[in-house]
């Protein structure tokens, strides 16, 4: 139980009266830069690393690192309150929390995706603590065709189980593959999409996509419909949210079946996007109450939450024990990390030993601290929905304008949003599914990139998919998470051989499932 | 020189006219923005950001300072900014080669000559990295063993700076080798670890921790001289033990990517004179020094005609290599 002491030894740099005060500070502002429209975790982060150029390497990555806990439950509040997600990976908690709170029970969604976030982050940091080295060398397994693999099983997991007709989900999908190969291409190096449009060689960011798609999408939807959003009575009761949190343990099933696989995304490189979509998509298939999901369903709201702090969490492991970031604002902690004068990579658990296990035992105490302080907002948080509709709808507009131009202060930004609330609009409009686009926007390129690098490798043989048992395990696992639903319409269709009926009845379940 | 006498002659002026300051040398009067292009995290950040924190921290200019990233498109995003920004003297760009060299093999809307050149500050250096349980011990060894044409180099991004090593590489060792391309230097070293390639041209800054960790090792660095003495980076051996490639008959004498500084093209000669000095000030600071250690580099500072010749040959060089390759893009 070496592992045990250094962790005490940990606590004891941790629980300091200014290392606490900072964890108070960092989480606050965290939470400001999380709600904040565009500014997000990684923005807030490069904005306070200079401050930290004159503090002690430990001291300055407690005060960051809060900052990142902070703004990962601020990023929700957006999510499920006006269902415009703040990063990329609290896309699937707007599609149970937003319906949710819609409904009037904004505390039960805020608190339920809190509590259960934090299980995720501690899950995270417990295996952080016990299984260190051991995590660092499976991570060093992952070529790109392990890569691939690893992207090909989330799709999978999504696409297999979604709700929507097969096709239209294939069709969003390849709308989002289109989207993510605008700009420069990594393996060729050449301009792909741009249309003649100069300023699109940087991509199309996912902030702007999601805004529009969710935010203007929504509110284009909600416009038509004349939902004069009667106010909802949301009464502030704190006692609310303690009784969201405490029905958690009801859901144990799906929170360890989240954790589990928000760690394994968070240590392979799937990431914390990837995981909440495969934990969502996962969880509808296998919950008892799968079918409601997408109407404000409480295991819509913890599986994503917990699969996503799981995963933030344990990726900061690849970042400091093999320097890669496993997401933006961790790329921004390393680069602080340089500056203070510390290498990532292997040798920092040898060399730096007062930094490392000072910095994981702060994880615990700095989850614990966001948690008081995010549920102490809740009924704060929750009385925004009584604002009525009329008001917030301009607002929800400016929120989005202003996101979108302060992704890069570019205008181009502002007009693509604006064109993708018509795509969201459209969308929700033929019953075409949301989920597949975003997630393939938001991983299509990398997907790309692995398979063509996997191709490199061997010489254009797919062989290299089966080349050892890890690779053969991901690719066979979501072959056949892809094929499961075919599966079962045959299964069905063998049960009772009714074809005309039963085709009707498909499409009627199809119709009544394309909420999301 | 040019310096003191801008400054004689303003001083001057400024006495003879009393008040009146017109004729003073260009100042910034609004908060000035360094557009790094690359994402938050990397080389060029890094430097943007030392740079912004010693100007602030040494008072070399009375304007705040703000830090933007603008990487996307392998660091397009923040050229086309610049090219966009003509005669906006507040905006500073800072780069690698890649100003002149990704306007040659890919399409992008910008090209060098659209921006005002302000200096090149540091030189990062390459190295010819391997396993750390690799056979081979030196380049020769490391030549013999690649004939067999099975080879895998990985490297940051397509033909960019890694790459054009590669085929030097090739050219110049008479082996044929796979490049593989990856997002970044640092992804590319944990790759190497992971035994998924047989070699990368890291930076030193890049494979620093993997050295030190004991997953990989330079072989040889592309320089006419090793590197300075500095602190051990193992318990053996520092960047001065690694010997040159020349040495050990892989003969590639010089390759180094120059960190860059530019401005937005059309601005006049006395706003482009003004951050040439500051940035002059900013590298005798002790933490410039600090900062040079810390990441591995080299110190240099070229400006005016010094760093356009370097710019040309730098672009004969790549047009050479992206020409044989069939890169060029018309």
């Amino acid at each position: 139980m070496e592992n045990l002491q250094e962790l005490l030894h940990g606590f004891t740099i941790a629980v300091t009266v200014p290392h606490l005060l900072m964890m108070v500070v960092g989480v606050l502002l965290g939470i400001l830069v999380g709600v904040l429209p565009g500014l997000g975790a990684p923005n807030g982060v490069s904005l306070l690393l200079p401050l930290t150029f004159g503090m002690q390497p430990v001291s300055a990555i407690i005060l960051l690192s809060s900052m990142y806990w902070g703004a990962l439950f601020g990023g929700s509040v957006t999510s499920i309150l006006f269902n415009i997600p703040g990063e990329p990976s609290s896309v699937a908690t707007t599609f149970d929390g937003y319906p949710m709170a819609r409904d009037g029970r904004p505390t039960t969604a805020l608190a339920t995706a809190f509590g259960s976030a934090a299980f995720g982050a501690l899950i995270g940091v417990i295996l952080i603590t016990f299984l260190a080295s051991w995590v660092a060398q499976v991570a060093l397994a992952f070529g790109p065709p392990e890569y691939f693999a690893v992207y090909f099983l989330a799709f999978a997991s999504f696409v297999g189980m979604g709700g929507a007709a097969p096709i239209k989900t294939v069709v969003a999908l390849a709308i989002g593959f289109a989207i993510a190969a605008i700009g420069i291409d990594t393996v060729s190096g050449s301009v792909r999409l741009t249309m003649g449009v100069d300023e699109l060689v940087k991509g199309v960011s996912f902030v702007v996509a999601v805004m529009g798609l969710f935010g203007i999408g929504e509110l284009l939807v909600a416009v038509e419909e004349e939902f004069h959003a009667r106010a909802v009575s949301s009464k502030i009761d704190w006692r609310e949210v303690f009784r969201a949190v405490g029905r958690l343990p009801r859901h144990a099933l799906a929170l360890l079946r989240s954790a589990a696989i928000g760690c394994w995304m968070g240590i392979t490189p799937g990431g914390p996007t990837a995981a909440s979509f495969m934990s969502y998509g996962i969880a509808r298939r296998f919950s008892r109450r799968g079918r409601y999901f997408g109407t404000g369903e409480v295991e819509g709201i913890i599986s994503p939450e917990t699969a996503d702090h799981a995963a933030g969490t344990s990726a900061l492991l690849p970042m400091l024990s093999l320097g890669i970031p496993g997401s933006a604002t961790a790329a921004v902690m390393m680069g602080g990390l340089m500056i203070w004068g510390l290498n990532p990579g292997p040798m920092l658990f040898v060399d730096q030993k007062d930094f490392v296990w000072g910095l994981i035992a702060s994880m615990y105490v700095g989850n614990i601290v966001a948690v008081a302080l995010v549920l102490l907002t809740v009924p704060v948080f929750a009385a925004l929905m009584r604002i009525p509709f009329v008001v917030i709808a301009p607002l929800i507009v400016i929120i989005c304008v202003v996101g979108a131009y302060s992704v890069s202060n570019s205008y181009l930004d502002v007009v693509m949003m604006l064109g993708f609330g018509i795509v969201g609009y459209l969308f929700k409009k033929l019953f075409y599914p949301l989920a597949p686009l975003v997630l393939a926007i938001v991983i299509g390129d990398k997907a790309e990139d692995a398979f063509r690098q996997s191709m490199l490798l061997s010489k254009g043989s797919l062989g290299i998919f089966f080349a050892n048992k890890l690779v053969t395990c991901l690719i066979v696992g979501g072959i056949a998470l892809l094929l499961l639903p075919l599966a079962l319409q045959l299964a069905r269709l063998r049960r009772k051989p009714a074809p005309s009926t039963d085709e009707t009845a498909v499409q009627e379940t199809a119709r009544e499932k394309v909420i999301i | 020189m040019g310096r003191t006498s801008t400054f004689l002659f303003s001083a001057a002026v400024t006495v003879l006219a009393g008040t009146m300051p017109a004729f003073a040398a260009w100042q910034p009067q609004k908060p000035i923005e360094f557009v790094a292009t690359a994402g938050p995290g990397g080389g060029t950040d890094n430097l943007a950001r030392a740079v912004q924190n010693i100007i602030t921290k040494h008072k070399l200019t009375e304007q705040p300072i703000v830090v933007v990233n603008k990487g996307g498109g392998s660091g397009a995003e923040g050229y086309v900014y610049g090219k966009a920004s003509a005669g906006d003297p507040y905006k500073v760009i800072f780069g690698t080669s890649n100003a002149w060299q990704q306007p040659l093999v890919s399409k992008v809307a910008f090209n060098y000559t659209d921006l005002t050149p302000i200096a090149a500050m540091a030189q990062d250096e390459f190295l010819l990295w391997v396993k750390q349980d690799a056979p081979y011990k030196n380049a020769g060894d490391y030549l013999k063993a690649a004939a067999s044409g099975e080879f895998r180099m990985g490297g940051a991004q397509s033909k960019d700076t890694d790459e054009v090593l590669t085929r030097m590489i090739e050219k110049a060792g008479k082996v044929k080798l796979t490049y593989i391309p990856f997002k970044s230097g640092a992804e590319t070293a944990v790759q190497l670890a992971g035994g998924h390639l047989d070699s990368h041209v890291n930076n030193p800054s890049e494979s620093l921790g993997q050295w030190r960790g004991g997953t990989q090792r330079p072989l040889c660095v592309f320089s006419p001289k090793r590197l300075p003495q500095g602190p051990k980076v193992t318990a053996t051996e520092g960047w001065s033990d690694v010997p040159t490639c020349v040495e050990q008959g892989l003969d590639i004498k010089q390759y180094e990517q120059p960190r860059t500084v530019w401005l937005p093209g059309k601005v006049t000669p006395e706003q482009a004179a003004f951050y040439v000095d500051l940035m002059k000030k900013v590298q005798a600071t002790p933490e410039w020094k600090d900062y040079i250690e810390k990441t591995s580099q080299v110190d240099t500072f070229l400006t005016g005609a010094e760093f356009d010749k370097f710019i040309k040959e730098d672009l004969e060089h790549v047009k050479q290599v992206a020409g044989e390759q069939g890169w060029l893009v018309k």
